[in-house]
């Protein structure tokens, strides 16, 4: 009577011959969930790997030395890179050191420890901070050279420098046994 | 008593906001997502606690693994420009067509020389390519000091910048290879650059 007749079946006097509506609704949870899965999947493989830098300041090489001011050896700590991830440090010149040359690992039980315990001591003796020396051998590798320079950000020490090394440590890097 | 009905509604939830949305973030990730490089050689890089970002932009990388050197340098502009500038330095004359193929390629690391017949090849012929790294000693003819010299100045053209270079070196490589890079890097007076790593957390 009032209902508008949706039943294209039964026909039923001259009435005209309706085709049946179906729902124009799709069901989209399925589709929800692909989408959702795909962008966990994104984010999850893009902003997880971002590498960092890390700066590293070289030494000025062929500048005419100037205003260069010496450097008092109780001051300056040398640390040769060996092979096998090991480090020689001393205090001093190599051919007099202040300290017997120490070998030593990275991590906060090796390297780290010797880092913080000389500066604090540099400090507290001179009132500046310790300069350090880095001087890879030709037996080290990329991983040691990075991870000083990073046990150098982690102790906050401004004053240190990549030098060539000399003979004189190398035999000291050859009678320790890790060259 | 008549019990009181309570309508029964519908369980299903109009899903065409939320699908949407979905829709339009996977969009964003994916447009926005780089693709990744892919190098000629591996090299796993050491870590540190270093937290600086890398730069997106006026960026060059130096890939050091197994011991040879890749170059790149980000932005098709001034690739195209430093191979004009490399080409005027080793006297080859690149064709437009050529520069073009340059400004897709991602890393160089075959020898300038070489290069003409390298552009040549399909990008998937390239990759099957023994590619042995840009030259690098301590004479004149050191390749690396070149591309990288010529990038300098291309970046000075085209954006006005200074160009900010970075080694991506392998763990595993010996300092020497390292030495001469740095050695190159300082001959141009270079004595400011950046290494890449990855991100550590510190052991106290």
């Amino acid at each position: 009577m009032a209902e508008l007749d949706t039943s294209g079946g039964g026909k039923k006097g001259g009435g005209k011959v309706r085709s049946k509506k179906s729902s124009t609704r799709v069901d989209l949870t399925a589709m929800v969930d692909l989408a959702f899965l795909l962008i966990t999947f994104f984010i999850l493989t893009t902003t997880l790997q971002k590498p960092k830098a890390m700066d590293l300041v070289m030494p000025d090489k062929d500048e005419k030395t100037k205003n260069q001011l010496p450097v008092p050896e109780t001051r300056t700590m040398t640390i040769l890179l060996g092979s096998k991830n090991k480090v020689e440090w001393y205090m001093g010149m190599p051919s007099k050191p202040l300290t017997a040359p120490t070998v030593e690992g990275f991590g906060k039980t090796g390297i780290r420890k010797t880092l913080l315990e000389k500066g604090q001591e540099v400090l507290a003796r001179s009132g500046k901070d310790m300069i350090v020396l880095i001087k890879p051998s030709s037996k080290s590798t990329y991983y040691d050279m990075v991870t000083i320079m990073d046990e150098l950000n982690i102790v906050n020490n401004q004053s240190r420098a990549i030098v060539d090394i000399s003979p004189v440590e190398i035999d000291l890097l050859k009678r320790d046994n890790i060259y | 008593m008549p019990r009181v009905k309570v309508p029964r509604k519908s369980t299903a939830i109009d899903m065409t906001a939320m699908c949407d949305v979905a829709f339009l973030l996977l969009t964003f990730f994916i447009l926005s997502a780089k693709p990744k490089t892919q190098d000629p050689v591996h090299a796993d890089i050491p870590a540190s606690t270093s937290i600086q970002a890398l730069p997106e932009n006026d960026f060059s990388t130096i890939l050091v693994a197994q011991g040879k050197a890749f170059f790149s340098v980000e932005g098709a502009e001034i690739r195209m420009e430093t191979l004009k500038g490399m080409g005027d330095q080793y006297k080859i004359a690149f064709t437009p067509e050529e520069l073009k193929q340059f400004a897709a390629l991602e890393t160089v690391g075959v020898p300038i020389a070489n290069l003409k017949q390298f552009l040549a090849l399909s990008p998937k012929e390239r990759s099957s390519v023994q590619q042995n790294g840009v030259q690098v000693d301590t004479t004149d003819n050191n390749e690396l000091y070149w591309w990288i010299k010529n990038a300098r100045k291309a970046d000075i053209v085209v954006h006005n910048k200074e160009l900010r270079i970075a080694i991506k070196g392998d763990s595993k490589e010996e300092y020497p290879t390292i030495a001469k890079i740095i050695a190159t890097l300082q001959k141009q007076k270079v004595n400011k650059f950046g290494l890449i790593t990855s991100l550590k957390t510190v052991t106290k």
